[in-house]
């Protein structure tokens, strides 16, 4: 692998670690807070993914797809956490799988009544539409870079959210003791359906942001989900920045795996996270 | 996790009168049906085979595992491999392959994943699960994504299982064996134990049971059930894929568990009967007007998942509770 091969592996593989990042963010807190497995959380990347489709179908302009996409999805966040799962936060995780397994039946039906079942293409921006020469036979498109630099500020913003502001020591409250921070005055009803809102928005964001890269298609959401789970329980549940840690390291393993060790590539990243498991049973962050 | 609910281990004569029925409909039924419905019964009772051997994890010993359809594909993989190109083989000794097969690979699986707890554990059994899925999907030497044919179905003894009956009166042989055996463990010293550990594990580490090696006992073996249903799976369908080991699988057979009710092995029976019965219902719903409902049978099945788990926590034998025992 020459340098010019390498530099632009490692892009795709931070590129691909934050992606997962902005997913697993809302679920590791979703986990830590709420106590909550969702499964359905890949759902929502795929609603992303399909919303960024429709959207720039209907005005051509992939900036305000988003913004009105991460509006729809704050809402539904919003709207799912009041009417469902609020009432499964203190039931077993065996309900909680049970019911978001019955949520991706039906947030994949209502997707195929209203999108079909085929794979569809994104448009990437004109103003994006183009690729940096590295070499004479390599070049890296200028989305992947746009993407990174998104990617990267949104990581950036919700660490200074998280770490540096009343809110997010709230949030940080919530997720080590959710019973105490209620004791000493936080509203955790509003908390939780922040975090939530907040989670869905995030995965929302992440598969419309990828929509350009890569085709939207049906099912795109349990693939990736899987990836979350193995981010979170890498990371630690309830760290986001254990989140971040693994999520990078992921991208990496995963990324530069498909290149030197292609038929053992997809088992690589379940090979790390037993790894993990086995030395730090509760992720490398955890709480 | 909420706090632990008694499982109905004592079936209540309504349930034993179904059990009884149904026993008898399924040794009539074949007289009577045609082939298509010989194989879609045939399927059920494999599916449900599946379905008692998660519940021995997760109602028995209260360990939720998102990763058993790990077991199910191995054992069917193992027939593939084991059978010939133009002749069957031989279930006499593929059929204890298989199970042993899978039996292994839970007793490697299972020393990693029972000294986790909770979400751990469900994160960890899908990981692993996944490993397996991955292994096969991206080699080509053990089938890859597309997967691999059984040319001719296995036989031995004058049970050949070309032909649909005789599978369907060996799979059914199988899921009565299976479900007295699963009983006869339920209420034995060993599955008193497992019970323990579901209710109390640290309690039932105080009264002096090593917990790890009985979880780990109950993963193998339910892990070696799975395989025996994945093996009769290969053997029905002539056909395996990565699918069948995939997360799919995995949260079905938990849905089937936890629809008819579980720790008590006729809910997870029932529930797989009753599962794919909806799932066939809702498949084959009409046209209403313009609108295809059949078509669009995932929403209904996801809506009666949704509903089930809101209003029947304790699935469809918990409804049969008498009401004041429900809010212990």
């Amino acid at each position: 692998m020459d340098l010019a091969n390498f530099f632009i592996q490692l892009l795709n593989s931070v590129q691909y670690g934050l992606l997962l990042f902005l997913l697993a963010a809302g679920l590791t807190l979703i986990f830590g807070i709420m106590g909550v497995v969702n499964l359905a959380h890949g759902s929502f990347y795929m609603l992303g993914a399909y919303m960024a489709y429709a959207l720039t179908g209907a005005w051509d302009n992939l900036a305000l797809a988003i913004l009105a996409g991460t509006l729809i999805s704050i809402s539904l966040g919003w709207l799912l956490e009041k009417l469902l799962f609020r009432h499964f936060y203190h039931r077993s995780h065996l309900d909680q799988v049970l019911l978001t397994f019955g949520l991706i039946y039906i947030f994949e039906e209502l997707r195929s009544m209203l999108w079909g079942d085929d794979v569809h293409s994104v448009g990437v921006p004109a103003v994006l539409d183009w690729s940096i020469q590295l070499t004479d036979t390599l070049s890296y498109p200028a989305y992947r870079l746009f993407m990174l630099a998104i990617c990267t500020a949104l990581a950036l913003g919700l660490w200074l959210l998280i770490s540096k502001t009343k809110l997010g020591m709230r949030i940080r409250a919530g997720a080590f003791n959710s019973d105490m921070a209620q004791t000493l005055g936080i509203n955790i009803v509003r908390l939780h359906s922040l975090v939530f809102a907040m989670g869905v928005a995030l995965a929302a964001l992440a598969g419309m942001l990828i929509a350009p890269l890569s085709s939207v298609y049906p099912h795109m959401g349990s693939q990736v989900l899987i990836m979350c789970f193995v981010v979170v329980v890498i990371g630690g549940i309830g760290s986001v920045r254990g989140a971040l840690t693994a999520a990078l390291l992921v991208g990496l393993v995963d990324t530069f795996g498909k290149v030197l060790l292609p038929q053992f590539a997809s088992m690589l990243v379940y090979v790390l996270m037993a790894l993990v498991l086995l030395y730090k049973p509760e992720g490398l962050f955890k709480q | 996790m909420s706090a632990p609910q008694g499982h109905l281990e004592t079936l209540p004569r309504s349930v034993q009168v179904l059990l009884g029925l149904g026993l008898i409909a399924l040794l009539a039924f074949p007289l009577a049906g045609q082939d298509f419905y010989t194989q879609m019964v045939t399927r059920m009772m494999i599916l449900a085979i599946f379905a008692m051997s998660l519940d021995l994890l997760q109602g028995i010993t209260g360990l939720v595992s998102l990763g058993h359809a790990a077991f199910f594909g191995v054992a069917g993989y193992v027939l593939a491999f084991l059978s010939p190109a133009d002749a069957g083989a031989s279930w006499l000794t593929s059929l204890p392959l298989a199970v042993l097969a899978s039996a292994l690979l839970a007793l490697v699986i299972g020393f990693f994943v029972v000294r986790t707890q909770g979400i751990y554990f469900i994160m960890v059994t899908m990981a692993f699960a996944q490993m397996v899925y991955f292994l096969f999907f991206d080699n080509k030497a053990l089938g890859g994504s597309d997967g691999l044919y059984v040319n001719v179905r296995p036989a031995a003894l004058g049970l050949d299982f070309e032909n649909k009956q005789v599978l369907y009166f060996f799979t059914l042989a199988c899921l009565v064996l299976t479900y007295a055996f699963l009983r006869r463990l339920l209420w034995s010293p060993f599955g008193r134990t497992l019970n323990g550990i579901r209710l109390n594990e640290h309690r039932t580490q105080a009264l002096g049971y090593a917990s790890f090696s009985y979880k780990l006992t109950a993963f193998t073996l339910a892990g070696a059930l799975a395989g025996l249903a994945g093996y009769l799976w290969a053997a029905q369908s002539g056909y395996v894929n990565p699918e069948l080991m995939g997360f799919h699988m995995s949260a079905h057979a938990i849905m089937m568990v936890i629809l008819g009710g579980m720790g008590n092995v006729a809910g997870a029976l029932i529930g797989a009967f009753g599962f794919e019965l909806f799932l066939h219902f809702f498949k084959d719903l009409p046209k209403v007007g313009e609108f295809d409902l059949g078509k669009h049978w995932q929403l209904w099945m996801g809506s009666l998942i949704v509903l089930v788990v809101v209003v029947a926590p304790q699935g469809l034998m918990g409804m049969l509770r008498p009401r004041r025992s429900q809010d212990d």
